[in-house]
């Protein structure tokens, strides 16, 4: 007696389902992570490859399996059955995806509070100490509820500026220009962005952050690094015939090598009143 | 496509109404057919133009430093290139191109409704595409993208950029005459007796994309004047300097050119709609539900714009609520694909070069899609945004998924455009080198985005070049699969097999009718279609042609467990 074709199904889908979950948990596409959220991030990588693993090996089945089982054979002048419809099944294609697509969007909802995204506009409180006096509003960008680590430690605030075709970090408590942003292992980073002439975006792949950075909207933008070592910073939006040429370097050093550099680079005044800003 | 027609439509008796002479056919005409061949003919040599602006930035992409273009020209290639083959391919020729020619046909139409005004639609697009091309040769080129973002857009050579701006206006023009009429002859021009719900899948896909045209388009036409000012007056609407405000043009932007992307997908969902039953031998499976999720997508597709701006200056609840409107389009979405497979299950499936485009549509759609749904996750799309990532995924969306369509259209219709067949092999090779190609080219960009390669660069990090070297073989066999199609086409138009009124036994108003149609379409009065999908054998009816012994075991058994 032959196998019953529902249980054929049945185990057609589970070993769909468990290599799509395998395929997704094993997947190594992503550059090497090096900021907290970064982990994050690749949680939600590996659920949404899994799912669209599952999804398109599943279609790719069903059409090639269709093609080569029901392609037609010369001469064959016949037609197919005419079924035009089954509304329960209908319904059923309706309903997983509409509950797998609120299930997706739940959880990036989860993942983006977990990356801090969720922190209301206008909660001031975290950037006031460093705010640019001359401007009243700091727009917050995607990641700006880090400013304080689980610890209490304080961020270091730096201010970027982007220009055509640079970017420029300024260090506000010690006074140090840079064009390379070095900052503390561990530490949370606060990021003031502003442009100077066009859009830019400030972009780190082994941080998993980008956010734009325009002209007349200064925006923060926190991190903590947790991986020493050197990685690209990419300007990703369309600035101009430099704009690929547009890279920088954050450097992520030990907490005393950064003291170090800090201490190397001061100008000699040291600060003991905060240094007035001149951008 | 331009030449042909002309050797069947000169019948002994008289001379004919149809215009004799490819030269003279391609002129000035308001026959809604000739309207529909001039869309696709000027289409595809935009397309052509489209492609080699492709073959430069591809060929500049095969190493790491800027040595190929300068970098200014290269701005001006990329700019050129989206701007081509958006605005005067692929939306002119799913729309204006099969909409002209079968919309009337499925209606029951001897033409549009409004004739004239669809032959203004159609001849403003030549002059705004020479316009286009010959900024590069006035003056610059546009260098600001196809998105022409402010401040930059303000920056840049003025000249190109208000060139860019007119030629783009006259383009949303021609597409807003061509959605009026669109929407007037589906509902007020449809023959007596025929009601909505028995339209051929088609018409609905151009009803919603033609209102989702002229909901949108002048959206994009006001923010483009107000950037002109901008540029011209130098007024603040969208300059930081002024007082303006960047994300505001962003915003008014992606307003229209997020539906765009619906615009140049959904015609493609109604073509394959008629494609894959006539050539699977079966109904289009859940036609109601079909209807209800073009418009579906339509309605969501007006709502979801901001996911283009999650990295830009919006608000958390904002990022939210895009967040969650564009991954419902993947559920109407997600309905037409099942109904297709459905369509394909049990058919007796003609593996012709129609049939293979369009599945390889729905692979390359399905994970465009995908794709789609994961850039939606704002967490997902800060990281990939403006990468090549987000360039694979669409390219995934408007060539894997639209172009396939319109090459698999014109083997669908070549038959009944020209009387005559394409060649099969030669057509079946065009397949086998775009899909091959298409996949090679893009599909590594997604390691290339994900990686750390933002898009829009003439120069990347060195690490990327192989992959890079990948995508750009990819590209040149993509250039190379044009070769047997341009080959077929042409060499068909006056050797091909003739293929008789109806080579695909369908039942769709426009095969019930000579190929090619005459002037009005039909002799007499036009076919009253009601089931323009009634393939297929009742279940419990036996096909006598069809029938061995098997089939009759297993029937009377019982037993037939994928009815």
């Amino acid at each position: 007696m032959p196998i019953p074709p529902a249980i054929l199904t049945l185990l057609l889908g589970m070993g769909l389902v468990l290599s799509g979950l395998w395929v997704g948990q094993n997947v190594s596409l992503l550059p090497l992570d090096a900021s907290s959220n970064a982990p994050v991030y690749d949680e939600l990588f590996k659920v949404l490859f899994s799912i669209g693993t599952i999804l398109f090996i599943g279609i790719i089945g069903l059409i090639v399996y269709s093609l080569v089982r029901f392609r037609r054979r010369p001469s064959d002048l016949s037609d197919g059955v005419a079924i035009e419809g089954n509304l329960p099944l209908e319904i059923l294609w309706t309903a997983i995806p509409a509950i797998v697509v609120l299930f997706v969007g739940i959880y990036s909802y989860d993942i983006y509070e977990r990356m801090g995204g969720m922190t209301p506009l206008n909660d001031h409180s975290l950037h006031a100490a460093h705010a640019d006096a001359s401007d009243s509003r700091t727009w917050a960008g995607i990641s700006p509820a880090m400013a304080e680590s689980d610890d209490g430690m304080a961020a270091v605030p730096v201010d970027v500026t982007a220009m055509q075709f640079a970017f420029i970090f300024h260090y506000p408590d010690a006074g140090i220009t840079s064009g390379e942003l070095h900052v503390p292992l561990g530490q949370p980073v606060a990021l003031t962005l502003k442009a100077n002439d066009v859009i830019h975006a400030f972009w780190v792949p082994q941080f998993r952050l980008k956010q734009d950075v325009i002209p007349g909207q200064p925006t923060l933008l926190s991190f903590t690094p947790t991986r020493t070592g050197r990685f690209p910073i990419v300007c990703a939006e369309l600035c101009g015939p430099y704009h690929g040429g547009m890279r920088s370097t954050v450097i992520v050093e030990e907490p005393e090598t950064f003291a170090d550099w800090v201490a190397k680079n001061s100008p000699a005044a040291p600060a003991s009143a905060p240094t007035a800003v001149t951008s | 496509m331009t030449i042909s027609l002309t050797p069947e439509t000169a019948p002994a008796h008289g001379p004919s109404l149809q215009p004799q002479g490819w030269l003279r056919y391609l002129s000035f005409s308001t026959d809604h057919k000739v309207i529909g061949l001039q869309y696709l003919v000027c289409g595809f040599l935009f397309y052509l133009i489209g492609g080699a602006l492709a073959g430069a930035i591809r060929t500049e992409l095969l190493t790491p430093i800027s040595d190929f273009l300068p970098r200014q020209t290269y701005n001006e290639v990329l700019t050129l290139h989206g701007t081509v083959m958006i605005f005067l391919w692929i939306v002119p020729v799913v729309n204006g191109g099969f909409g002209n020619y079968l919309i009337p046909f499925y209606v029951g139409a001897r033409d549009m409704a409004f004739p004239r005004l669809n032959a203004v639609a159609f001849w403003l697009i030549p002059p705004a595409g020479l316009l286009l091309i010959s900024s590069y040769f006035i003056a610059s080129a546009p260098e600001s993208g196809w998105t022409a973002y402010p401040p930059l857009s303000l920056t840049t050579p003025a000249t190109g950029q208000i060139i860019w701006i007119l030629s783009v206006l006259l383009l949303g023009g021609s597409s807003i005459f061509g959605g009026i009429n669109f929407i007037a002859t589906i509902l007020k021009l449809r023959r007596p007796g025929l009601k909505l719900m028995q339209l051929p899948m088609y018409c609905w896909a151009m009803l919603g994309t033609s209102i989702l045209v002229v909901l949108s388009t002048p959206v994009l036409a006001g923010t483009l004047v107000l950037l002109s000012f901008d540029i011209i007056a130098h007024t603040g609407f969208f300059n930081p300097a002024l007082g303006g405000n960047a994300v505001v043009y962003q915003h008014l932007f992606w307003f229209y050119s997020h539906p765009a992307v619906y615009i140049m997908v959904l015609p493609a969902f109604g073509l394959v709609s008629e494609i894959l039953p006539v050539h699977a031998r079966k109904p289009l499976f859940g036609y109601t539900t079909m209807v209800y999720s073009i418009m579906g997508i339509v309605f969501l597709g007006l709502i979801v714009w901001a996911h283009h701006m999650f990295t830009s200056g919006t608000p958390p609840w904002m990022r939210l609520f895009f967040t969650i409107a564009t991954s419902f389009i993947a559920v109407p979405t997600g309905i037409k694909f099942f109904n297709w497979l459905a369509t394909l299950w049990g058919g007796r499936i003609a593996l012709n070069s129609a049939m293979l485009f369009s599945c390889a549509f729905i692979i390359n759609f399905v994970f465009g899609g995908i794709t789609g749904v994961a850039l939606a996750q704002v967490p997902f799309d800060i990281h990939v945004h403006d990468t090549y990532f987000v360039v694979a995924h669409f390219h995934y969306i408007v060539y894997g998924g639209t172009v396939f369509v319109i090459f698999a259209s014109i083997y669908h219709w070549y038959p009944k455009v020209t009387g005559r067949m394409l060649n099969e092999p030669l057509g079946r090779l065009h397949w086998l080198l775009t899909f091959v190609g298409f996949n090679l080219c893009f599909a590594p960009q997604h390691w290339l985005g994900l990686n750390g390669m933002p898009r829009r660069v003439a120069e990347y990090d060195p690490q990327f070049q192989l992959i890079n070297q990948f995508s750009s073989v990819g590209a040149l066999l993509m250039a190379i699969s044009t070769l047997p199609f341009l080959i077929n086409v042409v060499m068909s138009a006056f050797n091909g097999e003739p293929a008789g009124d109806n080579p695909w036994r369908a039942l769709t108003p426009e095969w019930l009718t000579s190929s090619p149609p005459p002037v009005e379409n039909w002799k007499g009065e036009p076919p009253l279609v009601h089931e323009p999908y009634g393939y297929g054998i009742k279940p419990g009816d036996i096909s006598l042609t069809d029938t061995s012994g098997r089939d009759l075991w297993r029937l009377g058994a019982g037993s037939d467990s994928r009815s």
